[in-house]
This record gives C-alpha cells, sequence and structure tokens, in this order.
C-alpha cells in the first residue's frame, strides 16, 4: 500500500482594514444513522410517510412509556467510530438535554453528554491539489432527532410531523482543526464518503440526513499555532454556532460570511459575542436566533429510564473484523496496484460502487485503461444520459473490460472502440462478437493496407511530391487510407508504410 | 447552598411551571433545603466506588432493529387539541 502523505493546505485569509485575519472552524455534523426502526422505539424510519404515520407512543412522549434502545444503531454507531479510526467506549450513557419545542414532545431529547459512546479519531481530508488536513474527532454520541414543524402552510398554525422524532442519530463533533470553507465541506463530504463505504448514514443531505452546526471564529496569524502548542482555546476568538445546514454549497457561503462580520465587528471596536446563529441563503448572511439563547439551559441529568450502555470488546472486534475497505486504502491501493494517478484515484473511489466497477474492469487487464475509460467513456456517457449511476450502467463491467481487451490486443483502434462502446451502450451484446459480425476488427493485413495506399499514391501525384518537399503532409495519407479502410487501419502499419513509399 | 427567588423563577420558566410571586420564596427555601441535604450526602467518600445504576445487577434491554410500531396515526392525534391533515397544529412558532 501507498503511503499517503500530504502537506497541510494554508489557511483561509481574510484581508481586514487594520490586518489579515485567519479562520478556526469546528464542526458538529449530524448523520441519521441507518436503521430500520428508531433508537428508542419499534417505528419505522421510512423518508417520506404520511404524517405521524412512523409514530410509536414512546415517541409521542405518552405517559409511562419507555425507551428499549435500538441494537443496531448502537452497532451503526461503532463502525463509524472504527472507520474513523476512533476509541469505542465499552461504557457510554444517556442523558436528558432538556427544552420545549413542539416537535419535541418528550420535552428533552435523550443524547449522551457526559459518556459518549465513541471517543477521539481521526479523518483525512485530500483538498484535491495535492494538500490534506487531517481532522482531529473529539467524539461521537447517539441521540435522538427531533420531529417537523412546517410554518409555512397555514398564516396562523406551525403544523407538526412527529415521523422523525426519536430516529436515530449520531452526532460527530471535530476539534476546531478545519481552516477554510472549501476545507470545512471537503470535510462534511469525506465523512460522508466513509459513511457511505461504511453503509451507517445514506449521507442524503437534500433529505435532511447529513446536517451540520459550524462553529466558526477568526484569529490574527500565528495564534492558531499557539492553539494548537498548547490546546488553550483562550489564544482563539469568540466563535458563533451557525445551525443546522444541509448543503455543502450553503456551509461554504455561511463560514465565510460569517467571518468577514465577525472581523467587522472585532475591527470596528466591538466583540464578537457568543451565540446561535441562522444562516439566511436568500441574504446571504447570518442571523442571532435569540429566540434559542433563553433555552440553552439544558439542565442535562443522566436518563433514569435508560442503564447505562455496555457493550462487549468481542463484540467490536466482530464489527471491526466486517468492515469493507475504506476509502483511504482503496485509494493508495488503486495507485499501488494498478498505477493510477492521485486524481483518477480520488474519482474512482468517491463512491464504493463506481469502485467496485472499476475493479471488474481493469481486473487482469490495463488498469491504466481501464481507468479511463471508465472515467471519461462510462462517467460521460451516464452523465449525459440523465446523470444515471454506475449501478443503472446498461454496459456491464464485463463488457467494458471486453471492449478494452479488444483493444489492448489490437484487434480494435482506439477510435473504433468508442464506436463499439456506443453500440454495446445502446445494444448491448457481446462485444467481440459485435466486432467480429461488422466487420470492425482493425486491419493488420499489409497487403490490404498498401493495395489501398498504392491506390491513393497513384490518384494524388501532386499530393506526394508536396509530401516529399514537406514531410508534415504525411499525415494526409494516412487520413486517406483510414477513410478509405472504413477507419479500421492499423494506424502504426499505415504510417510505416507511407513512410516507405514516400521515401520519408 | 441556598437558593434565592430569583433562581427559583428562573428555573420555573426553565421547567414551564407556573409559580405566583408570592409562592417564590418558599419554593426556594425547599430547593434550598433539598440542596442542602444533597450537599449532606456529598460528605459520603465515594473514591473508587462504581456508581450503583440499578438496584439488581442488569443489563440495558436492547431492541433488534426491526419495524414493530407505528401506522396508528389516528391513536398519535386522538389527545392533540388540534389536528389538521395529519400534522399536529399548534400555535405558530416562528423562529
Amino acid at each position: 500500500m501507498l503511503d499517503l502523505t500530504y502537506d497541510a493546505p494554508a489557511p483561509k485569509t481574510i484581508a481586514g482594514a487594520t490586518s489579515d485575519w485567519e479562520l478556526v472552524i469546528g464542526l458538529e455534523v449530524h448523520a441519521q444513522v441507518a436503521t430500520k426502526a428508531k433508537l428508542f422505539s419499534g417505528a419505522s424510519t421510512l423518508f417520506g410517510a404520511e404524517p405521524n404515520s412512523n409514530v410509536a407512543f414512546v415517541d409521542a412522549g405518552m405517559p409511562g412509556m419507555l425507551p428499549v434502545i435500538n441494537e443496531g444503531c448502537v452497532e451503526q454507531a461503532v463502525r463509524t467510530g472504527l472507520g474513523l479510526k476512533a476509541e469505542i467506549n465499552l461504557n457510554s450513557a444517556f442523558d436528558r438535554k432538556n427544552y420545549f419545542y413542539p416537535d419535541l414532545p418528550q420535552g428533552y431529547q435523550i443524547s449522551q453528554l457526559y459518556h459518549p459512546i465513541v471517543g477521539e479519531g481521526e479523518v483525512l481530508v485530500e483538498m484535491g491539489d495535492g494538500t490534506a488536513r487531517v481532522v482531529r474527532i473529539e467524539r461521537i454520541h447517539l441521540e435522538q432527532d427531533a420531529g417537523k414543524s412546517i410554518h409555512d402552510m397555514d398564516p396562523h398554525m406551525s403544523f407538526v410531523d412527529l415521523n422523525r422524532t426519536g430516529v436515530a442519530l449520531m452526532e460527530i463533533v471535530s476539534r476546531p482543526d478545519i481552516r477554510g470553507p472549501e476545507e470545512a465541506a471537503a470535510y462534511v463530504g469525506k465523512l460522508r464518503q466513509i459513511m457511505r463505504y461504511l453503509g451507517t448514514c445514506d449521507g442524503n443531505m437534500q433529505n435532511g440526513n447529513l446536517r451540520a452546526d459550524v462553529n466558526v471564529s477568526v484569529c490574527k496569524p500565528g495564534d492558531y499555532e499557539k492553539y494548537q502548542e498548547t490546546q488553550d482555546f483562550s489564544h482563539l476568538g469568540t466563535r458563533c454556532e451557525i445551525k443546522n445546514m444541509n448543503s455543502m454549497r450553503f456551509i461554504q457561503m455561511a463560514i465565510e460570511v460569517e467571518a468577514r462580520r465577525q472581523i467587522a465587528l472585532i475591527e470596528d471596536g466591538q466583540e464578537v459575542v457568543q451565540e446561535t446563529r441562522l444562516y439566511d441563503p436568500d441574504k446571504n448572511e447570518t442571523r442571532s436566533m435569540r429566540s434559542k439563547e433563553e433555552a440553552h439551559d439544558y439542565r442535562y441529568f443522566p436518563d433514569p429510564d435508560l442503564l447505562p450502555l455496555e457493550i462487549e470488546q468481542a463484540w467490536v472486534e466482530d464489527i471491526a473484523a466486517s468492515l469493507p475497505e475504506l476509502p483511504d486504502a482503496k485509494k493508495s491501493r488503486f495507485m499501488a496496484d494498478f498505477g493510477l494517478s492521485d486524481y483518477d484515484a480520488s474519482v474512482l473511489t468517491a463512491e464504493a460502487e463506481n469502485a467496485a466497477y472499476f475493479e471488474a474492469v481493469a481486473e487482469g487487464r490495463d488498469g491504466k485503461l481501464a481507468a479511463n475509460w471508465v472515467i471519461n467513456e462510462l462517467f460521460g456517457r451516464l452523465k449525459k444520459d440523465d446523470d444515471k449511476g454506475i449501478t443503472d450502467s446498461p454496459v456491464t463491467a464485463d463488457q467494458l473490460g471486453g471492449i478494452i481487451a479488444l483493444i489492448k490486443s489490437g484487434d480494435i483502434s482506439g477510435k473504433i472502440a468508442k464506436d463499439l462502446f456506443e453500440i454495446v451502450y445502446t445494444e448491448g451484446g457481446d462485444p467481440a462478437q459485435i466486432v467480429e459480425e461488422r466487420g470492425m476488427k482493425q486491419v493488420t493485413d499489409t497487403g490490404a493496407i498498401e493495395t489501398a495506399l498504392d491506390e491513393i499514391i497513384a490518384a494524388n501525384p501532386a499530393q506526394v511530391e508536396k509530401a516529399k518537399v514537406n514531410p508534415k503532409l504525411a499525415g494526409w495519407f494516412v487520413g486517406q487510407v483510414m477513410k478509405a479502410t472504413g477507419g479500421k487501419a492499423n494506424p502504426a502499419i499505415v504510417n510505416q508504410l507511407i513512410q516507405g513509399k514516400l521515401g520519408l | 447552598m441556598s437558593i434565592d427567588t430569583e433562581t427559583a423563577r428562573r428555573v420555573a420558566k426553565l421547567a414551564r411551571i407556573k409559580v405566583e410571586d408570592d409562592a417564590l420564596p418558599a419554593l426556594a427555601q425547599e430547593f434550598s433545603a433539598i440542596l442542602g441535604f444533597i450537599e449532606q450526602l456529598n460528605e459520603v467518600d465515594v473514591d473508587g466506588v462504581e456508581p450503583m445504576t440499578s438496584v439488581t445487577p442488569q443489563r440495558l434491554k436492547r431492541r433488534e432493529d426491526v419495524v414493530t410500531d407505528g401506522d396508528q396515526q389516528p391513536k398519535v392525534l386522538a389527545n392533540a387539541p388540534d389536528s389538521r391533515e395529519g400534522f399536529f397544529a399548534v400555535p405558530k412558532v416562528v423562529e
């Protein structure tokens, strides 16, 4: 396996009126755990159901109902922790976070403040330009999601749907190791990729299955290094938390605009107040959520309905043994085994399905050629075809492998291969058989090519004279031979013959 | 530790329990008495003693990841003061 070592990217710098400022960012990512049932009830987690149909009485906060933990959620949290190279806590516990809101019928959220199930880990965040940041994970805890309030269906009422209430979330908390808007988006993207590989979260941001709270502060150049040396937060500026963002683009825009707001405040002699803010994409600004300020006294206490969660080391090891190959390992293996570039390996490992498809094509064949065909031809064609995913590809890995084998054996030229690919894509069939039946084989028979060339030379004496003076014009003859043979002549042989006949 | 009436007012508000002004001093006094008792408990040396979470030793009960509940919209909404089109309808909460 290749050792992937990268330089750290430069922090994002914003020029203020009095000095340069650097950004410091930490993220709390809420990932919906991919399970059938909720964290403490047997109700379904399926998205898009009739309102209040995926609701057990536990979720509705009915008196006397007791939570019973879903072991599947615990397993998924452990799996995620292992995927982030994190420490797994065999003993964890649940606490109540108390606040009142219509979409939280219990009056508290069951969470894990004091004893989270997963401890410290790390994520390698590649920036695609040869740099990468190692972002430290502080913790992952399990908690319940809230319901959904809809405010625009009626002028005087808010409508509440409890289908999402009690669905399991993993809150993945990073250290403030992220130094710019692009890094923040890349970090969320990497978490999403890892969790999709693991099958622990589908990462669907549109449905709200992956959302982020972003903590932003600014500091003067040099201050962040002091923090890293001492882990003393007093070297950093006061942070604001921007809540609940479910788009990579908005995360980046919100960070940028919030940093500029803080810089303007500080340079104006005012202070940044630590608070929760909301990003408004229409106005591209962040706003204080004053309404939530008072509720911030959550009066956490251990949930008396739930015993501590104890898991066994052997169980954790079983889960560890069942982990798939993860993106970093797969990428470095693709680079080492198939000779791929960092970029190509990244593209092919972005989704586990793409990587599996590529491997099936490349197996026992030319890896680089396979990568080119998968990335440029297949992905390009799928994109044009209604943005289809690899699982909907009409060309199977076997078929594409067959095309590549035909190129490699010299049976077809690269140009004919593209025609063949289109036929296989639209009509299907065995590539070798299609080539045979439709006479697409490359002509390597020197005699046939020579005959064609001789006719062209005989018919164009003026071109022959010109080419003798200017050898670059030999290309014209190549084109003519190709035309005469329907593109099937082997270009190397054509070139060779022309050189000989024209005495170049 | 003693709780003043202002703290009692704040705690009542956080818990959304309506307490009239004239009832606050008595409430504060009760809080103080409870906290006094807890402070007394704090005097016990429990160094090296595992917190006891259950009287009889038992493991947290678990369920399998199977859908066994739900599909009871009318029952879920039955006690709601107001519901529309399958939703709970509540006074507008504006963010």
